[in-house]
């Protein structure tokens, strides 16, 4: 197995250029990655933060809005194809450069060949075109904004025909929709690279001992997450890219015979509208758990260290991370209920979905059962962790009600879903990647941020966003739409309004503390505490090398792993803790 | 720390129990034949998550403090327990399933019976941004209908006139009237992009998708104005497309018909 683990020591780069841009060193990459999903998340904060200020007081004139977005806030106020602008570019931004990009691409690619005990990725120059091609791709993203018409009005999900037709459809679905399919193209394509080296990376270069039973949970859910990538970004590249010939090449494939659209006859034939949506959500679902799995990785690792204890049940922990992974290719169908799907496939997809529930209630279970006769250390990278376990169970619980298909016609298309799915892929997931970055920051930079202030961050954070989604649920049960610049046209949605204006301030409360993380990452990066090699005293083999590591991750070192990977809290053991690359112990039962 | 963060998990649950039992807001009252066992799915579907909801949370809060590092001993060495993953997955795949399965009935209900011949036809046809209704009149046929007719002002559907059974046709614009305890069946189609014919106090909810002719039924058992919103993004207005569902008596309901077809 690990006969042909040495391939790629490729020679410390020495020019500046090749060792900070155009760089193969999977630690530089994924800093990169990391930087990236950095400025892709404040862009998607600012972006909801204008959203909300629109849908609490929607007459509410903003004149120092209009002097920086001229075009968007005519007369100080928000227009509704601008609202909608900075819906689709929310949603994109988040869900691809922030929830695909922070998990995977930075941490994925800075941890998982260091935990695995390999010198660098299976493929390093394959690795560098994966963060440049992704870079690539938000930049084209972001050119959107500029573009005559504006960015896209028509969601993350693109539906076609919206989508489709042009600029006769609405603003902003003339170049900007090409760009923001041309973009999301290059995005598939990078991280088709990045997942087919992650795989590779995992099946060939564990160092000797690292049995796959041995690996970190983390590195579970990266090579899990990197399946799911492998498996579902092509079909999406394959739609985007029917998609733009749809709209540039004259063929239908999304755009039935017939269209109507402004009193202007739509010359196309026989396309499939529901084509788009079962190819998108087809990618669309596993990209869910593609976002949330390395978070559950990140949460078992920080749990089990900060407990002083194994994680509880690490095979079922293993199973169930890949029945997620696996379960989740066969369940898209429930975001298509009231699409005109055939109703007798919508029995099918209800029963597979709640059956999801499953290994996500042996997750919970086991991630309480590493609580259990712990010795919890709470550092804010732990709280972080169970931040998460929380939020995981409040956004996951109520997947039982849209999964079902006669509770999702009510709920369908309503902030019940919105809250749903923020609540488990956006701030679970973010707090996964908080978390990771509590936590690993000292190896990556060599420095400590500072607790106290991450712990304030933390109290914010938790309180914030259970304040805007634990309500945005009932405002869903009450009817509020999604994707409505407004509701006051409607008198069903009138109660709703207190709610919006809540739900603001609190979106502004938990935005603003977010400033506190980014004050404590400069800090910390330049004048932060120096860090030892193992300061949460953990147990991976990160935390056997410098921090930062040396270029070939253990400074010319050959590893042997003798232990699985959270031996905390071993009876008999010299210390509360046992490495994966301690010398076996005598007294192991 | 531990009992601020063992507090505090309590506290959501607290606040988050109080929102949804207490006066705060719930579903618009409803008024369908299959409404009551939608709501019913959905209170029951609430509480198999609540007891969930709070078992985890209330568990997690305590175990936060509890286990909160005190000095003294090693944490428990241990690797799990088999016997207790077995019974997690086997209490909560019966149940989910099972949750599952008795949801379907409302759904088979909606989608899967048969309407009886004397049903009530309406076609719903959305545009940007606007609900058009077609009624087949007293030959209970619709009639041919042409893309190349079609004028929003005009004729919004693309009625041919050529067709005989297209002369009684009713067409009216974003206000559609059904009698009361009668079964209607639309057919719903789009002109333009996909929209979703939402009634919130109907609990019905279809998209309308340009090239499919989808079926659906409902059977409204409260007179009144109900308002009908798009739910599935369709442009720039579509926070403003808005029709009205009038449920009148059977009387009233022949003599609004008349009255268009005059007209």
């Amino acid at each position: 197995m690990s006969d042909s683990a040495h391939p790629a020591i490729h020679p410390a780069p020495t020019t500046f250029i090749r060792k900070w841009v155009f760089s193969t060193d999977h630690k530089i990459i994924g800093i990169q990655y990391y930087f990236l999903a950095l400025i892709a998340v404040f862009t998607g904060l600012a972006l909801s933060v204008l959203m909300r200020l629109r849908l609490a007081w929607p007459t509410e004139s903003w004149p120092w809005l209009e002097t920086i977005f001229p075009v968007g806030f005519e007369g100080g106020v928000m227009s509704p194809e601008f609202y909608l602008a900075m819906l689709t570019m929310h949603g994109t931004i988040m869900v691809f450069f922030v929830l695909t990009t922070a998990p995977q691409g930075g941490f994925g690619n800075y941890f998982l060949p260091i935990q695995i005990g390999a010198h660098d990725m299976a493929f390093p120059v394959l690795n560098m075109l994966s963060f440049w091609v992704t870079f690539l791709s938000m930049g084209v993203m972001f050119a959107a904004f500029f573009v005559a018409g504006g960015a896209p009005i028509s969601g993350w999900t693109a539906y076609a025909p919206l989508s489709a037709l042009g600029e006769v459809a609405g603003p902003g679905l003339g170049s900007g929709q090409d760009l923001w399919i041309i973009s999301i193209a290059l995005f598939c394509i990078a991280s088709l690279l990045g997942a087919l080296n992650f795989i590779t990376t995992v099946l060939n270069m564990r160092a000797k001992g690292m049995s796959l039973m041995k690996m970190p949970l983390t590195v579970w859910t990266w090579f899990t997450t990197a399946i799911l990538a492998l498996l579902s970004f092509p079909v999406l590249l394959a739609a985007g890219i029917l998609l733009l010939l749809d709209r540039l090449g004259g063929t239908s494939f999304f755009i039935p015979a017939g269209l109507v659209v402004s009193d202007t006859v739509i010359e196309s034939s026989g396309g499939s509208p529901i084509l788009w949506q079962h190819l998108f959500w087809f990618f669309g679902h596993p990209e869910v758990y593609i976002a949330i799995l390395p978070g559950m990785g990140v949460a078992s690792q920080l749990l089990s260290t900060f407990a002083r204890k194994p994680i509880f049940g690490y095979h079922a922990m293993v199973v169930a991370v890949f029945a997620i992974g696996m379960l989740g290719f066969f369940v898209w169908g429930h975001h298509m209920f009231v699409s005109g799907l055939s109703p007798f496939s919508a029995l099918v997809f209800s029963i597979l979905t709640l059956a999801i529930g499953v290994p996500s209630a042996i997750k919970t279970f086991n991630w309480l059962g590493t609580l259990w006769g712990g010795k919890i250390r709470f550092t804010t990278a732990m709280l972080f962790a169970i931040g998460f376990v929380s939020l995981f169970v409040s956004g996951g619980i109520t997947g039982l009600f849209l999964g079902q298909t006669s509770v999702d016609v009510q709920l369908h298309d309503t902030y019940f879903p919105v809250a749903h799915f923020h609540m488990i892929m956006g701030v679970a997931a973010i707090f996964g990647i908080f978390g990771a970055t509590y936590y690993w920051f000292p190896k990556m930079f060599g420095r400590m941020l500072h607790e106290g202030l991450g712990k304030l961050h933390f109290w914010l954070t938790f309180i914030g966003v259970n304040a805007i989604f634990i309500p945005m649920h009932l405002m869903g049960i009450m009817g509020q739409l999604r994707r409505y610049a407004e509701s006051t046209e409607f008198k069903f949605m009138e109660p709703l309004q207190p709610y919006q204006e809540f739900v603001t301030i609190a979106a502004l409360v938990t935005a603003a503390a977010q400033l506190l993380f980014l004050v404590n990452f400069c800090w910390g990066m330049f004048k932060g505490k120096k860090a030892g090699e193992n300061p949460w005293e953990a147990t991976t083999l990160e935390w056997i090398t410098a921090s930062p590591p040396p270029h070939d991750n253990f400074g010319g070192r050959e590893l042997v792993v003798n232990h699985a990977a959270y031996e905390y809290g071993v009876p008999g053991a010299p210390r509360d803790y046992v490495m994966q690359t301690d010398p076996p112990l005598e007294t192991t039962k | 720390m531990a009992l601020a963060l063992a507090i505090l998990i309590w506290a959501i649950v607290l606040a988050s129990v109080v929102l949804f039992t207490g006066e705060f807001g719930w579903f618009p009252p409803q008024i369908s034949e299959h409404g009551d066992a939608m709501d019913a799915q959905f209170n029951l579907t609430l509480i198999v998550v609540a007891i969930g909801f709070i078992l985890a949370q209330v568990a997690l809060g305590y175990y936060v403090w509890r286990y909160r590092d005190r000095s003294g001993a090693r944490a428990v060495y241990t690797h799990g327990n088999a016997k207790v993953e077995v019974a997690t997955v086997l209490i909560t795949a019966v149940t989910f399933v099972t949750l599952a399965i008795i949801g379907q009935r409302v759904w088979i209900g909606l989608h899967l019976e048969d309407m009886p011949e004397d049903a009530v036809q309406v076609e719903v046809t959305a545009q940007q941004f606007a609900w058009n209704f077609r009624y087949p009149g007293p030959d209970g046929k619709f009639g041919k209908t042409a893309t190349r007719l079609i004028n929003d002002q005009l004729n919004p559907v693309g009625l041919d006139s050529r067709d005989p059974a297209s002369e009684d046709d009713v067409v009216t614009l974003n206000r559609m009237a059904v009698p009361v305890n009668r079964d209607i069946r639309l057919t719903l189609r789009s002109k333009d992009v996909t929209h979703s014919f939402f009634v919130p106090a109907l609990r019905f909810k279809q998209d309308t998708t340009p090239g499919l002719a989808i079926p659906g039924h409902f059977k409204a058992l409260k007179t009144g104005e109900y308002e009908i919103a798009c739910a599935e993004l369709c442009g720039l207005q579509h926070y403003k497309m808005k029709g009205f569902l009038m449920v009148m008596s059977d009387q009233e309901f022949e003599a609004w018909l008349k009255e268009r077809a005059e007209f």
